[in-house]
């Protein structure tokens, strides 16, 4: 399972790969903005994506928009500080499977994780 | 200023380091800030747009700052690497973009944070918008949160 991590802080996606590890995942790719992720996504070809909203360059939502233009299948979950529920609704309506807010605690982010997939390979 | 906009800031800390850093915030009484000079010597900035604009400092002790960013990160990082600025712009972003999601029918949007360390270093805000410091005590030390926002003037956004 190929897991691309997509945000800005390096201490974002540190705590991400902590929880990632935990459930068993070990490839993991980083990228620091979306522009960096649209680099990345064809060559490495990931299985998942948890992707930040405010990112310079090139934010999340872009990013996504972009990846969902030839990719349709591939699970994306955003994680962001974004709650408002018209931010959600724009989210889902690019083409993201599922969202966690900002703060989290490494359950809830597993949780929604598993569930991703879970949902995926139904 | 609208205690509207007070609120969630006073929410979202408590939430952001309870869920974080697994750890209590006591919020004391507010005030208001005349001074451009930062409270402390780790300031995290970031800026407001849309229907409210302004900007949401987070200000620390470097000493304050250190021991959150090792309780956050779950490891001890230098004060002057890119790291450490990393993990206290981070603590920044979440305090603010979880308080503007509770900002009720505002569209507001965020900027990437700034991180100014050094002592004497000076933030100075919108001439037009008071600035309303929290000082907050954990078991790291006391930090403040300072917000200086306002509503957007329709009017002269229609005009622009």
């Amino acid at each position: 399972m190929k897991i691309l991590l997509v945000d800005d802080s390096k201490t974002m996606r540190s705590i991400q790969k902590s929880v990632l590890s935990q459930l068993g995942f070990t490839q993991i790719e980083e990228a620091c903005d979306g522009q960096d992720a649209m680099s990345k996504v064809g060559a490495f070809q990931p299985d998942l994506m948890l992707v930040d909203w405010n990112m310079p360059i090139m934010d999340g939502i872009t990013f996504v928009r972009n990846v969902r233009q030839n990719d349709k299948t591939t699970p994306i979950i955003m994680v962001t500080t974004e709650s408002e529920k018209s931010r959600v609704i724009e989210a889902i309506k690019a083409g993201v499977n599922n969202y966690v807010v900002k703060p989290f605690t490494p359950d809830s982010l597993s949780q929604r994780i598993t569930e991703t997939l879970t949902k995926k390979a139904a | 200023m609208d205690p509207q906009y007070i609120t969630p800031f006073i929410k979202s800390i408590t939430n952001v380091f309870s869920t974080m850093l697994n750890m209590p915030v006591t919020i004391n009484e507010p005030s208001i800030k005349t001074t451009s000079s930062a409270t402390y010597d780790v300031s995290g900035i970031i800026g407001m747009s849309g229907d409210v604009i302004g900007s949401v400092v987070l200000s620390f002790s470097t000493d304050t700052a250190k021991k959150l960013v090792t309780a956050f990160c779950g490891m001890e990082l230098a004060a002057d690497s890119a790291d450490f600025a990393d993990a206290v712009g981070e603590l920044v972003n979440m305090v603010s973009g979880s308080a503007k999601g509770m900002f009720v029918d505002k569209d507001v949007s965020i900027s990437c944070p700034s991180v100014v360390i050094g002592p004497g270093h000076q933030i100075n805000t919108r001439s037009d918008t008071p600035c309303i410091s929290i000082p907050c005590s954990t078991q790291c030390g006391d930090l403040t949160i300072e917000i200086a926002i306002r509503e957007a003037d329709t009017s002269s956004q229609k005009a622009a």
